[in-house]
């Protein structure tokens, strides 16, 4: 009687042991698979995935697809040509930076895509940035292509009426710095001081 | 001895003379400034506008010495057909941009400043861009004080302020370094 006992506490104990080992694996895998999560998303901690893929037509009427920034590290940023201050006054800070790069901004691709298909069309794309560097290349499409990269570059874009029965539009005016891989690596803002964004472009453009 | 002491003094005071009026006259030149019915207006300014662009901007200073509140409604510029009072912001990345409803209020004794990234005259169905250093013609309609003729200075393209010169005059490969000043 007594040593069926200590048999069965024995065979309770063993039982119990490879409940505790199985709890360490699961743990182990969990943690390891948070981790793996965690460095997949490194780029920046927290940041939802901004850009994609997407096809639009250039300034000079060609179509223009996602595919060619592929291995090319791009700036990417939205407005429209009926926009009187931020638009232009980062169109202009662009060409200082572009100049100030120089040759180096040749493996660069540099994207402003309209908001404003309707009015943007590549002509008047074309004829709005002649007076700026001539490697920015000016986006425009149709109402859904134009939708759909808004959509995937998570940008606000939304028409404001004016009194004359017209529109305006409230948009974001961030500019998007992703690698060669397609990753975002960082913005440049409106508020930045002109050295700042400078730094991060010339980085950009060393990385590749 | 005397004599010839006399005379450096005479002509310190004339060479200092000089100086100061070409001082005055390069700054009359550079500034500029209306002011009628308790109303002063400094610096009307806009900027070079891209080819092709259909809207530009009007910025400056309006400073209330009367004793009454006013308000800046609209007003006319000789390259556009219709010109609005709006308001800029870019608030988490995004900029937003709309009219000032029911114009913008000067009460007595403040200054109200429209400048890049905030207030500013929007130039609408423009024929032409403002030429470099040109002046353009305009009117300020006010609620009360009704309409005040005034000329824009007109600025390089990304121009920070009236007086920034470091801008592009036509925008393109014009400019000298990259030490382009900023207003903030």
């Amino acid at each position: 009687m007594a040593a069926k006992t200590t048999l069965l506490a024995r065979l309770r104990f063993a039982l119990w042991g490879l409940v505790a080992l199985a709890a360490v694996i699961a743990g182990a895998l969990v943690l390891g698979h948070m981790q793996e999560a965690a460095r997949q998303g490194a780029s920046l901690p927290g940041a939802v995935r901004i850009g994609g893929e997407f096809e639009l037509i250039d300034q000079n009427g060609k179509a223009f697809s996602s595919e060619r920034l592929k291995a090319k590290p791009h700036a990417v940023f939205f407005g429209f040509t009926h926009c009187p201050d931020i638009c232009p006054t980062t169109l202009y800070e662009m060409t200082k930076h572009l100049e100030a790069l120089g040759s180096k901004a040749n493996d660069l691709a540099v994207l402003f895509i309209t908001v404003d298909p309707a009015r943007d069309t590549p002509e008047q794309l074309n004829k709005y940035l002649s007076a700026f560097d001539s490697r920015i290349i000016g986006l425009s499409g149709s109402e859904a292509q134009v939708a759909d990269v808004t959509k995937k570059y998570r940008i606000v874009a939304e028409k404001v009426g004016t009194s004359d029965g017209g529109y305006t539009m409230n948009h974001t005016a961030t500019v998007f710095l992703f690698d060669g891989k397609g990753t975002l690596v960082s913005t440049l803002s409106w508020e930045e001081d002109e050295k700042t964004r400078q730094a991060k472009l010339d980085r950009l453009a060393e990385r590749g | 001895m005397l004599i010839t002491h006399k005379n450096l003094l005479l002509n310190i005071a004339f060479c200092a003379t000089l100086v100061v009026a070409s001082i005055m006259t390069i700054v009359a030149a550079d500034a500029h400034g209306y002011s009628r019915e308790g109303l002063e207006i400094k610096h009307p300014w806009t900027r070079v506008a891209p080819p092709g662009a259909k809207v530009a901007v009007g910025f400056m200073k309006i400073t209330n010495t009367g004793k009454e509140a006013d308000r800046l409604i609209g007003g006319s510029f000789a390259l556009s057909d219709r010109v609005e009072v709006h308001e800029m912001s870019v608030t988490d990345g995004v900029m937003r941009m709309g009219e000032v409803k029911g114009g913008l209020e000067v009460v007595p004794g403040a200054t109200v400043v429209l400048e890049p990234g905030s207030y500013h005259l929007m130039l609408m169905g423009l024929s032409g861009s403002p030429k470099l250093d040109e002046r353009v013609k305009g009117t300020l309609r006010f609620e009360k004080a009704g309409d005040i003729e005034v000329e824009f200075a007109v600025a390089p393209l990304g121009a920070k302020s009236h007086s920034d010169k470091n801008g592009s005059p036509d925008a393109k490969h014009e400019h000298g370094g990259h030490d382009m000043k900023h207003h903030h």
